[in-house]
């Protein structure tokens, strides 16, 4: 698949280089814009935004590495990530993930994302999403899920179809 | 029977309030703004004055305002400390990295005031001749991310932002910048290493203290959400009313998130140090005590990082007497003032305040693990003692709740944080090992005696399982 930006999306990300004082500030931004085009971040993203921002590959690369929002593999479409850390965890938030994985025919004890071979779903254990008043929490693509029970996961899941 | 005191939150949740720019304009919003700039010198006693932004900087330190992002250090002094002689640019960035375990206060703010902190920004950049400044917020709050650029569009649009505000001449650009899931960048230096696009490697101090040598090695102001909010009520209400609110040295009101066993987990927005930690579990107005049949086992009082406390536990405290003397008075935790001081006399401190309960049906050991997992995911790995140890600890952890442990892990564990604290360039190394030392050394029994029963059972089933294995790795990214 050959890598291609459109004008449109360059032109917003060159508005966001004017941010910064120093382009190579506007990495994570490109990086963001770029995943939520793309799904991931490939090489050829990697490369784009170092010639892009005046800086090496690796300079991107290492962000890529480094940030746990990034990913170099595709993801599925709707992207479900339970909260892991402690009041969500005292909430129940390990159940939930076992039900989204055994519903989805994934492995519940798998420490890393999972996608359904459909493409349709990634399941992933995240660290404190910040909304512990209402554990469990579950942030589904950009949208947050607050008290989920297994009735609610399963209406997520409806909605992922 | 103590109440809220909603100052930052005081409209946040009524019923038709919006985050959008006619909502906050109907609600007194930027009068605060038009209050600062039209603040007059202020003639001192020596014969000098004070520039309008020296006064609004003086009063910020004369309302006695701390830091709402967990270090509690006075936001005056810390806005003084800024180099304002160099003749680079000075920026400003708002933290609102918000990720330690069990915050969720600045949530509330971005979401539903996103024009409260804009101004209390705009206000604070101003007072500190500040041209660009950033909101860094944390990747996984897109919609906050959204909100905040519009209300930023609508305040630019109004006049409130860009060229010559208001007519003052004054220029100032406030953008958003998304991290990216890393915890670590909550740490100010770090921080700012990840706004320059780079890993959020934390700086070293000396000699890099944001305030002379910050953002592109310019002086730079780090303050949290909550912080820079209240910067726009002591504008408003001025110092000395502002300073009658909440208790000596422990001012204002502050948010404090409330999660775990309780009946009613939420944020509630208190007058620092009048009310106290067993009034925020117990009393009906906030926590709403515990769950039916339950009883409190401990507490972690101001972030996971923070170090527990002990159901039961009683400290010894300060308190001035009738006759002004300070006397050592005994304290029981749950009447301990949540404010900065009391809990800091408890050995512990109120952080980020974010308040997680815990009742007698938690291990502690899991209840750990679970933290010290968070802790080796986070880590950025550039200190060799909190890299490895974090991981060891998680690791020792992983295995002493998924019965492989042994009785002396206790000591073991203990002795792995005691060598990662001040052994590391930031403070995470402390985050990492706080929660571990104060675990097991107010919860030893417990430790040693899951340990025991493990090497127990391992000694009944003969054969190689008696072997300590180390159990899989925990969840790394």
């Amino acid at each position: 698949m050959s890598f291609a930006v459109s004008a449109q999306l360059e032109a917003r990300l060159d508005e966001l280089t004017t941010h910064y004082p120093v382009k190579r500030s506007a990495s994570l931004m490109f990086l963001h814009a770029l995943q939520e085009e793309f799904g991931h971040i490939s090489p050829e993203a990697v490369e784009w935004t170092a010639k892009k921002l005046g800086l090496q590959p690796i300079n991107v690369y290492e962000l890529v590495t480094f940030y746990p929002m990034f990913r170099q593999e595709p993801l599925g479409k709707t992207h479900v990530k339970v909260c892991r850390t402690l009041s969500c965890a005292l909430a129940g938030s390990a159940s939930i993930r076992d039900h989204f994985c055994k519903k989805l025919g994934l492995d519940p004890h798998a420490h890393t994302p999972q996608t359904t071979p459909d493409g349709k779903f990634t399941v992933e254990f995240v660290e404190c999403l910040a909304a512990c008043g209402t554990a469990p929490v579950v942030l589904v693509n950009e949208n947050l899920h607050e008290q989920v029970t297994t009735a609610k996961a399963d209406a997520i899941l409806a909605g992922g179809k | 029977m103590p109440e809220q005191y909603k100052l930052i939150l005081k409209h946040a949740d009524e019923p038709g309030y919006t985050p959008d720019l006619g909502c906050y304009l109907r609600h007194g919003g930027y009068e605060a703004l038009k209050k600062a700039f039209a603040t007059s010198p202020r003639a001192l006693a020596d014969g000098k004055s004070l520039s309008p932004q020296e006064v609004v900087r003086d009063d910020v330190k004369a309302s006695g305002l701390r830091g709402r992002g967990g270090a509690g250090f006075s936001a005056g002094l810390k806005w003084s400390f800024v180099d304002r002689r160099s003749g680079k640019p000075i920026y400003l960035i708002c933290n609102a990295d918000e990720s330690e375990p069990g915050t969720f206060k600045d949530r509330q703010i971005m979401h539903k005031d996103p024009h409260q902190l804009i101004e209390g920004m705009i206000i604070s950049c101003w007072a500190n001749d500040v041209k660009l400044a950033y909101i860094y917020i944390r990747g996984e709050m897109p919609h906050g991310a959204k909100l905040l650029e519009q209300a930023l569009a609508e305040a630019r649009n109004a006049g409130f932002l860009g060229k010559n505000i208001l007519g003052t001449g004054y220029n100032l650009e406030i953008y958003v910048h998304r991290g990216a899931g890393a915890y670590i960048c909550g740490e100010e230096t770090g921080l700012i290493e990840s706004l320059e696009g780079k890993r959020a490697y934390p700086r070293i101090k000396p000699p890099y203290f944001p305030a002379v040598l910050g953002l592109y090695m310019c002086p730079t102001i780090v303050n949290n959400v909550e912080t820079l909010c209240h910067v726009k009520h002591i504008v408003t209400m001025g110092a000395g009313e502002y300073a009658k609110l909440g208790t000596p040295n422990n001012t204002g009101t502050r948010i404090v998130s409330l999660s775990g066993d309780v009946k009613q987990p939420g944020y509630y927005e208190i007058e620092v140090g009048k009310v106290t930690l067993g009034q925020l579990i117990h009393d009906a107005n906030f926590g709403g005590g515990l769950k039916p049949g339950r009883s409190l086992k401990a507490v972690i009082p101001g972030g996971s990082s923070s170090k527990v406390l002990k159901a039961g536990e009683v400290f010894k405290l300060n308190r001035k007497g009738a006759d002004g003397q300070m006397t050592k008075v005994d304290v029981p935790m749950l009447d301990l003032p949540y404010d900065f001081d009391s809990l800091q006399a408890a050995g512990t401190m109120s952080g980020s305040s974010a308040i997680i309960v815990l009742d007698d049906s938690r291990s502690m050991v899991e209840t750990l693990a679970n933290l010290s997992e968070f802790y080796a995911h986070e880590s950025c790995g550039q200190c060799t003692p909190c890299r490895e140890g974090a991981l060891w600890l998680a690791k020792g952890l992983h295995r002493l709740s998924h019965g492989e442990g042994r009785k002396a892990d206790a000591e073991y564990l203990s002795h792995i944080a005691q060598n990662i604290q001040g052994r590391t360039i930031c403070a995470f190394g402390e985050a990492a090992a706080w929660p571990v030392l104060s675990f097991i050394k107010k919860f030893k029994d417990e430790f040693e005696a899951k340990g025991a029963a493990d090497e127990a059972a391992h000694a009944k089933g003969a054969g190689p399982s008696h072997e300590l294995k180390l159990a899989a790795s925990p969840n790394q990214h």
